[in-house]
């Protein structure tokens, strides 16, 4: 693995290693014990969308592996002046950093960007296409909460036409062993649904209560196109989660929400801080996954030799 | 004691059961009870008797298209009015357009008309839903949560949809609700100022035209987008030939595509504009003898599923002004079985076809239990007899407004009695 630009391309077994990195640096990390993997290396955050998570997600990774993140935002980077996505590329690639993370509102870009630079590249969310890392983080929250994704149902609730939240996590939740559905208004799913090997449904009162987890998206208010659906109000009366609708879900259920989260809008409050809600999880083991990330792209010998000391045993 | 009618010694015509002979009904609580041979249920066992000699038996007829003017256009109809002079046509249902002010594009609205029509309705009354708020075509109405307070279909009929991306999403947005999009389709920028068919006469009379092309494009565009969304889509008030084509095109390849003509638009042309008489300017247009040639074939060949008459009342003070500044639209629902009969009566459509384009096919595009008769199911049922003469006069009209092109001609064909829900609504004198 040299880059890490889609979910799609990942293997079981790349999925598997990573988690288990992560684990393996679980409670190192919740005694804050150093883990000086990047000791030395600079990894460039560049962030052509606003983010503050992910950005911050990322940032907190590399510190904890004691390396030095260099944030370039588009508002205040040579983007804003009108230099090209190679020029940017070409220029960060001549201050030698050892890996580059990229967020970007095109599809493809971190893949573009591979053919400019020679160290590893980390898509950080490329416009409606890929989010690889919320994809591992969110395997790996529910694999800890449920104990296996083997055979589980997950029904992704939200904004799936545009949500590259959405794709990540069915590639990594597939290939795990879940069956996935989605559910949108019509005017929020991909044409043709059922080319991402998902079962999909307009309603979500057709696929809660079979549910072992519901993932809600957040429905893009600041984007939000009035020619897809008519109002706020009416997306959360007929799509979203609320107490009324959590009735519907098994008892072990769970409830995921990548955030930032429209309280009231895609989730209420009750649910989003309510016991079937691992949202801060997610969170926490977001920092776990970044860091396997970037250790094992950028000092794989070094990693695998950490963890064989650490008692990591697979990887 | 039940409430209990029977209508005697007429035709039954049922097109859903393919049924037409002559046979007795009985109606008890609200319900079909009975369709027997003729003299088979005796006369005792029923409180009303409606004689049908000579005359038809067939379901309620449903009319896709009207405007009842209410909420805010009062002075033009309201539901109390304009149901009235839909059981005198015949009707048992009719499904009303969302252009009242304000605009049906909010559950509030919805709600308003379900409980007035509740309160004061002489029929069923299907509510119609905008599309897109205030009409405007610009962002989607609240579809589904009108839908919760009993909309049917959606349209945003009068002020066609004319971006096609929005028009996509709505196909896309009902679908989560199972309802069908109604399409007024008319391009309205091709439309621009005209005021009647493009043609020679429009030329000789210094009237701005409104060419065919404008409703081809349409209709083409709609079936495209049914093609891509599978939604069904009912086209409105066809006027021209070519969309004719386009919509036996689409039938014929299996698109969930329907369509309605008007009584007007079936048997009047263009020429009746000559002497700038407002009651023939419409919207869209009265056009050639060719064009209602083929629309009559349409209907014959099933191409054309539905007789609607986009019953469109309007005040004298919006029809006794200048044609180019006079309101698109003229009254139909007393009319309509008699203007549409002359169909029959000319051989091109059977009884049987009639019947079915003013009942199967209505109930079929909306999801109704009605339109058809069934024993158990709901007691709507018309009366009529297709070969008694009269003439409609002012006096017969029961709509608030007069805007009727078919006054003081005679009609062959007449409504004897509507019942709907077993309730006598109508009941002609003669």
């Amino acid at each position: 693995m040299r880059h890490l630009l889609e979910a799609a391309h990942l293997s079981r077994e790349e999925i598997r290693s990573i988690f288990d990195t992560a684990r393996a640096f679980g409670p190192k990390i919740r005694n804050d014990e150093s883990i000086p993997l990047l000791q030395g290396k600079a990894i460039v955050n560049l962030f052509y969308e606003n983010s503050t998570r992910t950005r911050s997600s990322f940032e907190v990774a590399i510190r904890k592996l004691g390396g030095v993140a260099m944030n370039f935002a588009a508002s205040t980077s040579s983007a804003a002046k009108g230099e090209t996505l190679i020029d940017t590329a070409r220029n960060l690639e001549a201050m030698r950093p050892h890996a580059i993370v990229v967020r970007h509102a095109s599809a493809g870009s971190p893949y573009f960007l591979t053919k400019y630079v020679s160290v590893p590249v980390i898509n950080a969310g490329d416009g409606f296409h890929e989010h690889p890392t919320q994809g591992l983080l969110d395997a790996l929250t529910i694999e800890e909460k449920l104990g296996t994704l083997e055979g589980k149902r997950v029904v992704i609730l939200g904004d799936i036409a545009h949500s590259r939240v959405a794709r990540s996590n069915i590639h990594i939740l597939k290939k795990l062993g879940a069956s996935v559905a989605v559910c949108a208004p019509p005017t929020l799913l991909p044409p043709k649904p059922e080319t991402l090997g998902v079962d999909y449904a307009y309603r979500p009162e057709e696929l809660l209560p079979d549910a072992d987890v519901v993932m809600a998206l957040r429905i893009q208010l600041e984007r939000q196109n009035r020619m897809q659906i008519p109002s706020i109000r009416e997306y959360s009366a007929f799509w979203g989660m609320n107490q009324a609708r959590a009735a519907l879900l098994k008892p072990g259920c769970i409830i995921l929400h990548p955030g930032p989260i429209n309280r009231g809008v895609e989730l209420d409050t009750e649910l989003a801080d309510g016991p079937r809600s691992v949202i801060l999880d997610q969170v926490a083991n977001g920092v776990l996954i970044r860091m396997a990330v970037l250790a094992k792209l950028v000092v794989p010998e070094a990693t695998a030799e950490w963890l064989k000391k650490n008692g990591g045993n697979r990887a | 004691m039940k409430k209990s009618i029977l209508i005697h010694s007429g035709i039954v015509i049922d097109p859903m059961s393919r049924l037409h002979a002559p046979k007795d009904l009985l109606i008890e609580d609200g319900k079909i009870t009975a369709i027997d041979d003729p003299g088979k249920i005796p006369h005792t066992k029923a409180q009303t008797l409606i004689d049908a000699r000579g005359g038809w038996i067939t379901p309620g007829l449903i009319d896709l298209h009207v405007h009842l003017r209410e909420p805010g256009l009062e002075y033009k109809e309201t539901i109390a009015s304009g149901t009235k002079a839909a059981v005198a046509g015949g009707f048992t249902g009719v499904a009303c357009m969302a252009n009242t002010s304000p605009v049906n594009d909010s559950p509030y609205v919805t709600a308003f008309i379900r409980e007035k029509a509740k309160a004061t309705a002489a029929c069923r009354v299907h509510i119609v839903g905008a599309v897109t708020k205030g009409l405007k075509g610009e962002e989607l109405a609240e579809i589904g949560s009108m839908v919760n307070e009993g909309i049917v279909a959606i349209s945003d009929d009068g002020m066609p949809v004319m971006n096609s991306y929005l028009m996509r999403k709505a196909m896309d947005y009902a679908r989560a609700f199972g309802i069908p999009i109604i399409s007024h389709a008319e391009d309205a920028n091709l439309v621009g100022q005209g005021v009647m068919n493009e043609s020679a006469l429009s030329n000789e009379l210094g009237l701005r035209g409104i060419p065919a092309a404008a409703e081809e494009i349409i209709v083409a565009r709609e079936i495209a987008l049914c093609r891509l969304t599978r939604t069904p889509v009912h086209i409105q008030h066809i006027s021209a030939e070519v969309s004719v084509e386009h919509i036996k095109r689409a039938k014929d390849q299996g698109l969930p595509v329907t369509a309605e003509a008007s009584p007007h638009h079936l048997t009047l042309t263009e020429d009746c504009v000559r002497e700038y008489d407002t009651h023939f300017k419409m919207s869209p247009p009265l056009r050639t003898e060719r064009d209602v040639e083929a629309l009559r074939q349409g209907l014959k060949d099933g191409t054309i599923d539905a007789i609607a008459t986009d019953h469109a009342p309007h005040n004298v003070i919006d029809k006794a002004v200048e044609f180019s500044e006079a309101s698109n639209g003229v009254i139909g629902l007393q009319t309509a079985v008699p203007v549409t009969l002359t169909l029959v009566h000319e051989k091109i459509l059977s009884p049987l076809a009639f019947i079915r384009s003013l009942t199967e096919a209505p109930a079929r595009l909306l999801k109704l239990e009605t339109g058809r008769l069934k024993i158990g199911g709901v007691a709507d049922v018309t009366v009529m007899h297709p070969d008694l003469e009269w003439e409609f006069v002012q006096t017969d009209n029961l709509s608030k407004s007069v805007n009727s092109p078919f006054f003081g001609k005679k009609w062959k064909g007449k409504i004897l009695a509507t019942v709907v829900g077993g309730e006598v609504k109508y009941r002609s004198e003669s």
